[in-house]
């Protein structure tokens, strides 16, 4: 399989298409990624319209089939089962096939083998393979909205029996093929963690020691195992829930005496550690970003890799967290309150870690930068919000809340995706070998973190008022009328939001062509990848690089500036070990 | 916008009120502290051309004080938090002088059944009513939840309840309201496509109120039912 | 670029680290198979406690002395699997196809045997459905044992299935020479698998035969 020599001579459809370079699988995972991240906020803008003017003509809505808009003369109003479609979509769909695939197959496959000093990934092919298999997943998951009955529509934990059987929502193959797109999205997720695992145990270059890997490596190889051993989980019970749907067994339908509440411990047994899936590669991307924009080596390294490691393993044993009210046992709700409890510490000795990086710092305000400090103020507020959800009688009150729709979506959007923002405009130049526009990434920045704020802030107040989630029009509920108002600032808020993203796509776009020519080390960085040339070339780095360092060497008084490279000889000869740089051929 | 939770009506209410404010003030300091920390630090510390960063890599001490700090705080709060959670969710916490009621829960109403006197249900004296509750206040009331078809959610905000009705199960809520009037029902679980209309009304009685309602239910027990669907009007 | 760098299929792995890159891979890969079984026995053991009196006493149903005897076949498989793994090792190519084709054809007789005992059980009216034909059960509430069962037996099957499968593959390999005494990697992550999904079968024969 000796491909790389010839990467030249291979035909258009090898080399971008069916690639087995993990660079360029990178960039089909974030071109594919950010599509759907713009679908699920197309889907949000529906639903808040609907929240904001429930049952009024929606604009636009004309275009859509009179299933999910029901024509009156005035314009087309949303019908419920297609909110309850959009609800359960731009969840699934953001989760899975925006934010994922964002942070695991974008900078999973971009940074792993660059930060380690491989020439690839373990299994190429199989990288390849789970590319090609999460993309249809995503568009069968998008097909759904086309078929007879519409999408699922039992929310993005799809609870049974709800779920179970289309007799309670007429949605039967819109069901079906959630389950089946997730199932296939499974398996690619699992060939990626397998090949990330692999790379990293195996593939270190002489020098990476375990202690020398970037945060952001750490992170995900730590989430490459949870999705190992989570995924799974969720695979058994998707299947479990399709044999419900399609033969007719009951492992879920009390009809038969089967569990509903089972199907809630699968999903919550895999989903909790997904959430943390979906959080711990943006903890290593803000990690590198800070570290670089403060011109300071992390705080507390070490603390940092052992918050990772304890998180995961926490993340096992809170599930039940999502359960509280749910008729479990009230024993074992006391049993993960305090296990809850206690996962919000490595949270938060993360956080103190970030504040002590740029602590006596030189701070360089890049727009990467930026985004990360974003991303640590807002996961402040989405990490403590954790806290009033983990005390079980709190949690009477506010769950099921907009409570919790404000506690998600500051981990998931001002956590999540601010990082996602800061590793993409990051290392923009490692994939497309230029940089993103500052002054507009800037305005951007700005613009989404006052608008997210005026979006979800207010959503706490509302779930303290007994707001609750997933319903369709609150002004059913008199007690919810006067929270209208707010309904409709949100709305109106979020019709923003959506709109300057507008502005990151086209600096994204444009700075293709247009943008900065980057050079190897645009940010004077210390990690391998800024070693070689922007974009890297098929192979990565013509010698084996050799590491002497860990990454975070910034603003070491041995040397005169203020990066180290990790690969750089040290100054004084005694100190270099016997590795001379060799020749990569066997 | 706020941040104060709206009056509660329960014996819960004190309870559930407390912890929220409690983690509200602890929670709060720690907000203002980091994200104050976090913005005087990048002015303080923000870029000047020709001078280097501190290069230190971290402090044990440092690393000690804010991991036991947290872990202690948490740990206080979920201590805290058990006996109110003991006594909102555990069968055993029903007083026993409690009104028995079966809240059976559908696509898409509440179907409420009162035990009457008696205190046990299938009986001539049950009264039954959709998406209304009547209950006198200062008594406690015990619910055996259940479901027909999917996950419900029987959500009293001003009494601080909420518990998902789960078919195949009998689960007990109880609670016990301290002040009359009207209050919502609300059904805080996604349960299919009207969900959303799956309201109702708690309504609190004085004791002799409610006994006068008792009275007027049993009166005409034979058309119970018929009196039911007006109400609901 | 004067130096192409080296594909990664003949990589060596750092140096200390003598696990090559598929091996590795595979252990992996079984990790996630743990957790995927543990969902199917874990769903099982729950819905069993929640409802003993669904589930049928040992025997009652299900075929225990068959099913032994089909578990020592695939016990003999392992062995046999052992066998042609040893034999490459030492160069052995007649070895290594003989005992593949002895592995292949033990599995085949297992899966055989499983094939006809859901014949067997189906006739009986021993379904997972719920209902069938819009007629409920006939054995009286067996739906969720019946569920369990055909689910946890059935994924074993598919992935002996799938491993007698990958194995006609290495065997064909086998027959063009493409192993030897220092190139049978295949051959050993093979073995590996196989004696993992005998494994799950020892595993689940116990828990849903004999307990
Ligand atoms: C600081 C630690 C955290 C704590 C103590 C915490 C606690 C909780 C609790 C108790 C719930 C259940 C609330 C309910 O349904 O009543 C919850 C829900 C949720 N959390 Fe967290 N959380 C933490 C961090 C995170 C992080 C880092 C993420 C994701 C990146 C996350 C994502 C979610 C999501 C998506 C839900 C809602 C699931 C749903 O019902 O749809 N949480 N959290
Ligand atoms: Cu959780
Ligand atoms: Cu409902």
């Amino acid at each position: 399989m000796d491909a790389h020599g010839h990467a030249h001579e291979m035909p258009w459809i090898r080399r971008y298409v069916f690639s087995t370079d993990h660079k360029i699988i990178a960039i089909q995972f974030l071109l594919m990624s950010l599509f759907f991240l713009v679908v699920g906020g197309l889907l949000a803008a529906m639903i808040r319209w609907q929240l904001g003017f429930p049952s009024e003509p929606m604009p636009g809505g004309m275009l859509l089939p009179d299933e999910m808009m029901a024509p009156t003369p005035a314009g087309a109003i949303m019908l419920p089962e297609f909110y309850n479609s959009l609800v359960t979509m731009h969840g699934t769909i953001m989760i899975f096939f925006a934010i994922m695939p964002l942070l695991v197959g974008v900078f999973g496959n971009l940074l792993i083998p660059l930060q380690i000093g491989a020439d690839d990934m373990a299994f190429p092919r199989l990288n390849m393979a789970s590319f090609w298999m999460a993309f249809p997943a995503g568009l069968l998951m998008l097909a759904s909205f086309a078929v007879e009955g519409g999408a699922a529509g039992a929310g993005w934990t799809s609870y049974a029996p709800l779920s179970a059987s289309g007799e309670y929502t007429g949605v039967y193959l819109g069901q079906q093929l959630w389950l089946i797109s997730l199932t296939i999205l499974g398996f690619a997720s699992l060939a990626g963690a397998v090949n990330y695992i692999t790379t990293i145990i195996n593939m270190r270059a002489p020098g990476m020691t375990w202690f020398r890997m970037p945060l952001a490596t750490w992170a995900l190889f730590i989430t490459a195992i949870l999705i190992l051993l989570a995924i799974p989980i969720l695979a058994g019970a998707l299947i479990m829930l399709l044999f419900d749907q399609t033969i007719g067994t009951g492992f879920f339908l009390p009809a038969s005496d089967g569990e509903p509440l089972l199907w809630q411990h699968l999903f919550w047994f895999f989903g909790h550690p997904e959430v943390y899936i979906l959080i711990l590669p943006a903890m290593g991307i803000t990690s590198d970003v800070l570290a670089n924009g403060a011109r300071k080596p992390v705080f507390g390294y070490h603390a940092m890799v052992l918050a990772i490691v304890s998180i995961a393993f926490l993340s096992w044993i809170v599930w039940g967290h999502h359960m509280f009210q749910s008729g479990m046992n009230p024993m074992l709700g006391t049993t993960f309150m305090i296990t809850t409890m206690v996962i919000a510490v490595p949270s938060a000795i993360k956080v103190f870690n970030w504040l002590g990086t740029i602590y006596k710092g030189n701070i360089h305000l890049h727009t990467p930068m930026l985004h990360a400090l974003g991303f640590v103020s807002m996961f402040i507020i989405g990490g403590l919000s954790g806290v009033f959800m983990a005390s079980t009688p709190v949690d009477v009150y506010i769950h099921d809340t907009y409570f919790i729709v404000a506690h998600i979506h500051y981990v998931l959007f001002g956590g999540s995706l601010f990082a996602i923002f800061a590793g993409i405009t990051f290392w923009y130049p490692k994939m497309f070998g230029r940089l993103m526009n500052e002054k507009w990434g800037r305005i951007h920045f700005w613009l989404t973190l006052i608008l997210y704020n005026l979006v979800f802030w207010p959503m706490h107040s509302i779930g303290i008022q007994g707001h609750m989630r997933r319903i369709y029009d609150p002004t059913q509920y008199e007690f919810l009328q006067p929270l209208q108002p707010i309904n409709q600032f949100i709305t109106v808020c979020v019709f923003a939001l959506v709109a300057v993203q507008a502005i990151y796509a086209l600096n994204f776009i444009i700075s293709i062509w247009k943008g900065k020519k980057a050079g190897n080390n645009p940010w004077h960085a210390n990690s391998l990848e800024w070693t070689v040339p922007s974009p890297p070339p098929h192979g990565n780095f013509e010698l084996v690089p050799i590491v002497y360092r860990g990454p975070y060497e910034y603003s070491a008084p041995d040397v005169e500036e203020d990066y180290w490279l990790q690969d750089a000889p040290p100054p004084r000869e005694t100190a270099a070990p016997a590795l001379e740089p060799q020749p990569v051929a066997d | 916008m706020s941040w104060m939770l709206p009056d509660s009506y329960s014996t819960f209410g004190p309870d559930v009120d407390f912890l929220y404010y409690a983690i509200l003030v602890v929670t709060g300091i720690v907000f203002v502290i980091t994200e104050a920390l976090l913005v005087y630090f990048v002015i303080r510390y923000r870029r000047r051309d020709g001078q280097k960063a501190t290069y230190i890599h971290g402090s044990t001490k440092a690393e000690i004080i804010w991991t036991t700090v947290p872990f202690i705080a948490v740990l206080g709060l979920a201590f805290i938090s058990i006996p109110s959670w003991n006594m909102m969710k555990n069968p055993d916490s029903v007083p026993a002088d409690a009104l028995d009621y079966i809240v059976n829960a559908k696509q898409f109403e509440w179907e409420i059944t009162y035990a009457g006197a008696d205190g046990v249900t299938g009986t001539a004296d049950d009264i039954s009513t959709i998406n209304i509750m009547h209950v006198p206040v200062n008594q406690a009331v015990n619910i055996t939840l259940r479901s027909e078809d999917v996950l419900h959610s029987f959500f009293l905000p001003e009494m601080r309840v909420k518990q998902d009705a789960v078919p195949g199960m009998d689960i007990t809520v109880w609670f016990e309201a301290t002040a009359a009037g009207a209050y919502p029902i609300g059904c805080a679980e996604l349960c299919g496509n009207l969900h959303t209309t799956m309201g109702g009304t708690l309504n609190v009685y004085e004791a002799t109120e409610f006994d006068a309602w008792v009275a007027s239910q049993s009166a005409d027990a034979d058309d119970a039912d018929d009196a039911d669907d007006q109400e609901d009007q | 670029m004067s130096q192409p760098a080296a594909s990664t299929a003949d990589r060596h792995p750092m140096p200390g680290m003598m696990v090559y890159n598929v091996k590795l891979g595979m252990w992996i890969f079984l990790l996630s198979e743990v957790m995927f079984f543990t969902a199917l026995i874990g769903s099982y053991i729950i819905l069993r406690f929640a409802h003993p009196d669904h589930f049928a006493e040992p025997g009652a149903v299900l075929n225990v002395p068959l099913t032994a005897f089909n578990t020592f076949v695939l016990i003999c498989s392992s062995v046999s699997m052992v066998k042609a793994y040893a034999a490459i090792t030492q160069g052995d190519q007649k070895g290594l196809r003989f005992w593949l084709l002895v592995t292949i054809l033990l599995g085949t007789f297992f899966v055989g045997v499983q094939v006809v005992e859901y014949i067997i059980l189906a006739r009986e009216g021993f379904v997972p459905m719920v209902e069938l034909y819009g007629v409920a059960h006939e054995i009286e509430g067996a739906a969720l044992y019946g569920a369990t069962f055909y689910t946890m037996t059935g994924f074993h099957g598919t992935h002996v299935t799938i491993g007698i499968l990958c194995m006609w593959f290495v065997l064909y390999r086998a027959w063009q020479g493409k192993y030897s005494a220092d190139n049978y990697g295949a051959v050993e992550i093979m073995g590996l698998y196989w004696h993992f999904v005998d494994l799950v079968w020892i595993i689940l024969f116990t828990i849903v035969y004999l307990i």
